[in-house]
């Protein structure tokens, strides 16, 4: 909850190092703005990323945890997809059974020049968790 | 766990600091556990920023240094290289990235960009508390390179990588080598001619023994990375025989009942289905395109040397790495654009090179006799509606190049260039004045007002308001309109998808960094060079590809390659072996042993890749990944969340 009097989220965002890291660093590079309060965290491969970092994170007080999935183009396999899509539905059954909005939880897969679209995710997904999440 | 920490806050000049607070942040981290010493430094990068850092790790026997600067991208390795410098493991650097994703990313926010910047620090340095030391893992790398593409920019890099000893597969998809640059009579700045040129590369290819060249060959297939890749080759035979004779073979052209439009010359002539090179092209064996064959049996019946017997050819190789040399389309007018395609007489500027190549005196073309010449810059480059916004750099020059050659051919000639502005950069400048001091007219608009063509009757109209003249309305008739078309990526790059090569905003490949790291991409092990990366001139071209061949040498020349030690770890006294891991292991690496009387999982290091897919699934959670751990991402969130 910073910035210029207005409030934003607090979001985490998983990137991985090689696909959705480079679409984040080259939205700053390109001065895309989105709120200060989105961190992010870079793993080898969004298949890696474990239910329970995901449940820390809320635990700590993030409004919202974002995967910048590699998508298709996951140097590691095509399975990526659908490992990463299984995580996250395996994360919000866990989120149910604690009391979590499963829609604090996102996903969405952003290549390596995906960078408008990371600054899009961002900013709806901070619109989203300032309306209905019960911050 | 008692780590003592310096931490390096950089200004990055004024890109960090002057939209945050450096000084702020340094004062928000000094008193977080461990860390012993905190300063702010001008340019973290510099050497003498660097020497310090030396210093200060061994005179105050530091345990780790953690700098927030720019991308790890570009400097992750700088740093590393300073703690190894001083003596300490670089898995104890940890990098934070407060430039890209801070300072730029919310200049409009300098509050917001500071506090952010605060909070990535101190999770750098939570995860520098708990980084271990780790040797890096070394893998056996194969000492061979395959170069994709024979133009310019794939036979200097092979020919460089030759010279330096290692052995070369040349990949190159079209029947011949030599790229476009084959295409072109007279070349600026050398004034030799394309076939000069590539005669002389290819010479000096084929008196090596280190270089296997491969023409009608393309890569189908790839696995392994670097170090490693295993590359299978689809090779298409010509259909004729090695050894042929030349006169038969030319009425067997002659008698091909097969015409189509011959791209060596951007479809302004035809060519049988059975054909010759081009002298500029190599190697100088005719070749039946197969494609367009329609297996008629005329030309077999004339020249015993046709041979419908060939089987297209499968090849597996293995390299360490790969170099990428495939080059570029000229970008294509859409039909009505500038008249193309619906006036006569609009020719793109590599249609008007090979009209100046193959005519002789006097320049006529579409029976029309040419005296005045229109060039309209900037077509499918710098476009403001269209997809390619950037400058293909090499056309103001070619164009101005190819203008005062026609007028030296032909004599008589008359040129109007209607520019943008003319980006004839460095020595280029000199043919400018050339062409300005020989009387050619310059006409310059906006991108908001480009010049228009008309036909009116017999007539081709050119009109334009110029800005130079107060934008007062010129007409020109001209003869010819020559489109000056920019360079677009090839129009088949699926080679990039197989090697999964990430592309720029401009499609073409992409490197990790114009400046720093220029001709290494995301993929390890895979570089590029020439225009597939970006319109290049030929100096340009060639000066990328040696910077290439000598960046994808350093991965195979010591046949051994340090690896990220970045495996994943498995607690062998809480597994109790369910497979889920091993199921979920795209490279295998995960197998069942015997440990005393219980099975449990074992991770193979040199097969591990470090993708952690096999973290997630784990149902008693005992995988761990090195430097990516429970803990230190935990404590990463907790610092994050400011918990
Ligand atoms: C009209 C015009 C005039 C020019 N005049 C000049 C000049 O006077 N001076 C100058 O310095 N520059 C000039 N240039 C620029 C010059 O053409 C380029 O710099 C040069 O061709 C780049 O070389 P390259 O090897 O990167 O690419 P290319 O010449 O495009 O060669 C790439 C090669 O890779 C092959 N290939 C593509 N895909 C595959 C694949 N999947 N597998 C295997 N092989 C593949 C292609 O068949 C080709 O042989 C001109 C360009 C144009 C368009």
């Amino acid at each position: 909850m910073t910035g210029k009097g207005t409030q934003s989220a607090k979001i985490l965002v998983f990137s991985t190092e090689k696909i959705s890291d480079p679409a984040i660093d080259m939205a700053g590079l390109l001065k895309l703005h989105y709120p200060p309060t989105v961190y992010t965290i870079a793993v080898p491969c969004s298949s890696s990323i474990k239910s329970a970092w995901i449940l820390h994170a809320y635990e700590k007080g993030f409004d919202g945890v974002f995967i910048a999935a590699d998508g298709s183009d996951c140097p590691y396999g095509e399975s990526c997809t659908e490992k990463t899509g299984k995580i996250v539905s395996r994360t919000h059954e866990m989120m149910k059974q604690k009391d979590i909005e499963p829609a604090r939880l996102r996903m969405a897969a952003i290549c390596s020049v995906c960078s408008e679209s990371f600054v899009k995710q961002m900013k709806s997904f901070n619109e989203y968790l300032l309306k209905n999440s019960n911050m | 766990m008692n780590k003592k920490l310096g931490v390096y806050i950089c200004h990055c000049g004024g890109n960090i600091s002057d939209y945050v607070d450096v000084e702020q942040v340094k004062k928000a981290i000094e008193s977080e556990e461990g860390v012993f010493l905190a300063k702010t430094t001008m340019f973290a990068c510099s050497d003498s920023s660097q020497k310090e850092m030396v210093e200060d790790i061994k005179k105050n026997e530091l345990d780790g240094i953690v700098v927030a600067s720019c991308s790890p991208k570009l400097h992750l390795l700088t740093f590393r290289a300073v703690a190894e410098r001083a003596n300490i493991n670089k898995y104890n650097y940890v990098h934070a990235n407060i430039r890209e994703q801070s300072s730029w990313a919310h200049s409009d926010d300098k509050t917001g960009a500071t506090e952010k910047a605060v909070f990535l620090v101190k999770a750098a340095i939570s995860k520098a508390r708990y980084a271990e030391s780790l040797e890096p893992i070394k893998i056996k790398s194969k000492k061979a390179v395959a170069v994709i593409g024979g133009g310019v920019a794939g036979m200097r890099a092979a020919i460089e990588l030759s010279d330096m000893g290692c052995p070369v597969t040349l990949i190159e998809r079209e029947p011949f080598v030599g790229g476009r640059v084959s295409q072109f009579d007279i070349l600026f700045t050398t004034y030799e001619t394309g076939k000069d040129l590539v005669t002389r590369l290819y010479n000096n290819l084929l008196a090596r023994n280190n270089i296997s060249v491969y023409t009608g060959a393309e890569v189908i297939e790839n696995s392994g990375s670097i170090g490693d890749f295993k590359l299978t080759i689809k090779i298409t035979p010509r259909y004729i025989m090695d050894r042929c004779n030349e006169g038969r073979l030319q009425k067997a052209i002659d008698a091909c009942p097969v015409e189509v439009p011959d791209p060596f010359n951007f479809n302004i002539t035809n060519r049988k289905a059975i054909y010759h090179n081009f002298p500029s092209e190599y190697p100088h064996k005719p070749v039946i395109d197969i494609e367009n064959c329609t297996r008629c049996g005329e030309c077999e019946k004339i020249c015993e040397s046709v041979d419908f017997s060939q089987k297209e050819e499968i090849i597996d190789i293995n390299v360490g790495s790969v170099l990428m040399a495939t080059g570029f389309d000229p970008y294509t007018p859409k039909d009505g654009e500038f008249g193309f395609n619906q006036i006569n007489n609009v020719v793109t500027l590599p249609q008007f090179k090979r009209i100046l190549a193959l005519s002789n005196e006097p320049l006529i073309y579409n029976t029309r006799a040419i005296k005045h010449i229109a060039y309209i810059y900037c077509v499918g480059s710098r476009q403001v509606e269209g997809e390619n916004k950037y400058c293909s750099r090499y056309c103001c020059t070619s164009v101005i190049h190819a203008s005062i050659m026609a007028k030296k051919k032909f004599g008589n000639i008359f040129n109007y260039h209607f520019n943008r502005g003319i980006r004839t950069y460095g020595k280029q400048e000199v043919l400018y004045n050339e062409s300005l001091k020989s009387g050619d007219v310059y006409l310059q608009s906006y991108e908001d007002d480009p010049p228009v063509v008309t036909q009116q009757g017999n007539k081709i109209v050119v009109t334009v308001n110029d800005i130079l003249t107060g934008k007062k309305q010129m007409a020109v008739e001209a003869d010819l309109v020559v489109l000056v078309t920019g360079m677009v990526p090839r129009a088949d790059n699926s080679v990039g998808s197989l090697f999964k090569l990430p592309k720029g905003r401009d499609n073409f490949f992409n490197e990790i960094h114009m400046k720093l790291r220029p001709v290494e991409t995301v993929i390890d092990g895979i570089t590029i060079s020439g225009a597939c990366q970006g319109p290049k001139n030929i100096l340009e071209s060639s000066n990328s590809a040696l910077s290439a061949a000598t960046k994808s040498f350093s991965y195979v020349s010591k046949g051994e390659l340090e690896l990220e030690p970045i495996v994943a770890e498995i607690d062998k006294n809480q597994c109790t072996w369910c497979g889920a891991c091993a199921e979920a292991c795209p490279f295998d690496a995960i197998k069942k042993i015997k440990d005393g009387d219980k099975e449990i999982a074992m991770v193979n290091n040199s097969v591990c890749k470090g993708c952690g897919m096999c973290l997630p699934v784990c149902p008693t959670d005992v995988i761990n990944l090195i430097a990516y751990s429970n803990r230190e991402i935990e404590s990463m969130i907790d610092a994050l969340a400011g918990s």
